[in-house]
């Protein structure tokens, strides 16, 4: 390393002493978040009829390697069917405190009915606020837990703090409108 | 009030306002670097507390004070506590001696705490006691980090010390007197020591980052290597008054640059002509040539990586020494030989030599940075075969 290297390193450091810093200042400006992005998950319909995707099987607990998901069957009501099989599932819980987002549940499941999504503001004091219930995973549900609670405290719609390179979310999660 | 009584109480006001100053600065400083840092990476730095983080410093003292205050165990209670207080005692009687205006432009008084006729030298020697301040402070820890840290930054002190002092040989046999105001009427007489004595100043520049322990010599700080060097055991205001004696210092060696082959707190004669009396304004050449030195020392720490210990020592011995000794002689050759020639030649001749390092910087290296030969078979590898 002669003297005419070093004195090129210091041109470059004191020219971006003059460029736009490329730092988010995230909580007021929202993240962007590429299409591939692994957040909270999203349990979802099928767009037409309603009915959830989700069937009760388990593979995605089976597939988990942080044994964090939990999933309880039951029939399902010929009359008023919740799923388009036999049967659906009851409980479908996960433990946001284990998962890894490494998608194996998403990979596993065979009606596509668990993907992740792009929400990450998870944050939350009890450990059982972590535990996700079917009801704050469904499509339709905008926010986690924690930003849920806030906004209700608030009186205000739940802010999401980012927003989808592009615009668009994946085709996977049909039904789900970030704003 | 008798006279002297008088004089003792504008002193000490004078340093109590020199100390101040200086610690402000201190506070600033630390902001500012962030600040410069960080956009040197390309992200905004620090700007949480209050408009643009100008907060930020009172914020940092308030949790240094509270913040629970740790000794421990085997330290040494007295030392663990005085070595703080050594280091920047000494960081902050250093600055008084460097005048920062003509005589008599503060209000009636001379900008200055202290006139010594030895200025550079017991600047100098103050600065080095600062290294009592590093070495009992990792002796008195009583834990093995700092010990080794200690040594090893006071060795780099001591070091640097010796190119320090004998890159600034030439300066003195050139003015031919060792006070900060003769030194500043020489060169407004003369023009900026700079011109004269380029070699010594690139030396000087280098044994100063190395003196107040900036990247690329940072090692007391190595914390890859001994974990955070001789204030490894320190906490809260103890730590942070080690942290303050290292940018005092810091600020010091500015204004010693500064004063010493910048012209002091004279501006260029040239300004005279646009607004009469510009280059004899008190405080303000000084304080501009201080933060263009502090910038560069930010500027270099955004850039260059640390040393390694060996290459730290080798530059310092075999680079940094020899060549002040090489510029002191080239000096007095001068000086001695010089028959009716000027100074200017004195000045290309010292400027071919700063040229000649830095385009054979890279075969010069070799030279002292050879690495050391070991026998064929005393090679170890880690692991084994």
């Amino acid at each position: 390393m002669g003297v005419l290297e070093i004195a090129k390193g210091m041109g470059v450091t004191l020219g971006k002493l003059f460029q736009k810093p490329v730092t988010v200042s995230y909580p007021e400006q929202r993240a962007t978040l590429q299409p591939r992005f692994r957040g909270r998950h999203i349990l979802t319909r099928h767009p037409g009829t309603g009915l959830e995707k989700c069937i009760g099987c388990s593979l995605c607990a089976a597939a988990c390697p942080a044994y964090a998901i939990y999933v309880e069957a039951a029939e399902n009501d010929p009359a008023a069917p919740v799923s388009p099989g036999e049967r659906y599932a009851k409980v479908y819980e996960i433990n946001m405190l284990r998962c890894i987002f490494c998608g194996m549940c998403e990979e596993a499941c065979p009606t596509g009915a668990v993907v992740l999504g792009n929400e990450f503001e998870m944050a939350d004091y009890r450990y059982r606020d972590f535990v996700y219930a079917k009801e704050d995973m469904l499509v339709g549900v905008t926010g986690s837990i924690p930003q849920r609670r806030e906004a209700t405290r608030l009186g205000k719609p739940v802010r999401l703090g980012f927003q989808l390179d592009g615009g668009q979310p994946r085709a996977e999660l049909e039904g789900v409108k970030y704003q | 009030m008798p006279d002297w009584l008088a004089t003792l109480l504008i002193s000490l006001l004078k340093a109590v306002l020199v100390v101040l100053g200086l610690l402000t600065t201190f506070a600033y400083m630390t902001l500012i670097e962030r600040r410069l840092l960080g956009r040197m990476q390309l992200r905004p730095g620090p700007n949480r507390v209050g408009p643009m983080g100008l907060l930020q410093p009172a914020a940092d003292a308030i949790k240094s004070i509270f913040k629970e205050d740790l000794t421990v165990t085997l330290a040494d209670k007295l030392v663990y506590t005085l070595a703080p207080i050594v280091a920047i005692g000494m960081a902050l009687t250093a600055f008084g001696g460097l005048p920062a205006g003509p005589a008599g432009s503060l209000f009636g008084e001379n900008p200055w705490v202290y006139n010594l006729d030895t200025g550079i030298l017991a600047l100098l020697a103050l600065t080095s006691m600062g290294v009592y301040g590093i070495f009992l402070g990792g002796w008195a820890s009583g834990s093995k980090y700092p010990i080794l840290g200690g040594l090893r930054s006071s060795a780099q002190m001591i070091s640097y010390e010796l190119g320090m002092g004998l890159s600034l040989l030439g300066l003195l046999m050139i003015v031919g007197t060792t006070s900060f105001h003769g030194i500043v009427g020489w060169q407004a007489q003369n023009g900026p020591m700079i011109l004269f004595q380029s070699l010594g100043f690139v030396l000087f520049l280098i044994s100063s980052f190395a003196e107040t322990n900036r990247t690329p010599f940072d090692l007391p700080e190595a914390e890859q290597e001994i974990v955070a060097g001789y204030l490894t055991e320190y906490s809260a205001i103890k730590w942070a008054l080690f942290q303050m004696a290292e940018y005092v210092n810091m600020i010091t060696a500015s204004a010693v640059m500064a004063t010493l082959f910048f012209g002091g707190w004279k501006g260029p004669q040239f300004l005279n002509a646009l607004i009469p009396g510009i280059s004899d304004w008190p405080l303000i050449w000084l304080i501009v040539k201080i933060a263009f030195f502090l910038f560069l020392f930010i500027w270099v720490r955004a850039t260059l990586p640390r040393l390694r210990y060996d290459q730290l020592m080798r530059f310092g011995w075999k680079l940094v020494l020899p060549l002040a000794l090489a510029n002191t002689m080239l000096t007095a050759a001068f000086l001695a030989f010089r028959g009716s020639g000027g100074l200017w030649f004195l000045g290309v001749l010292s400027f071919a030599g700063v040229l000649a390092l830095l385009v054979l910087s890279d075969r010069v290296r070799v030279l002292w940075n050879q690495p050391s030969v070991r026998p064929e078979g005393d090679i170890v590898r880690a692991g084994g075969d």
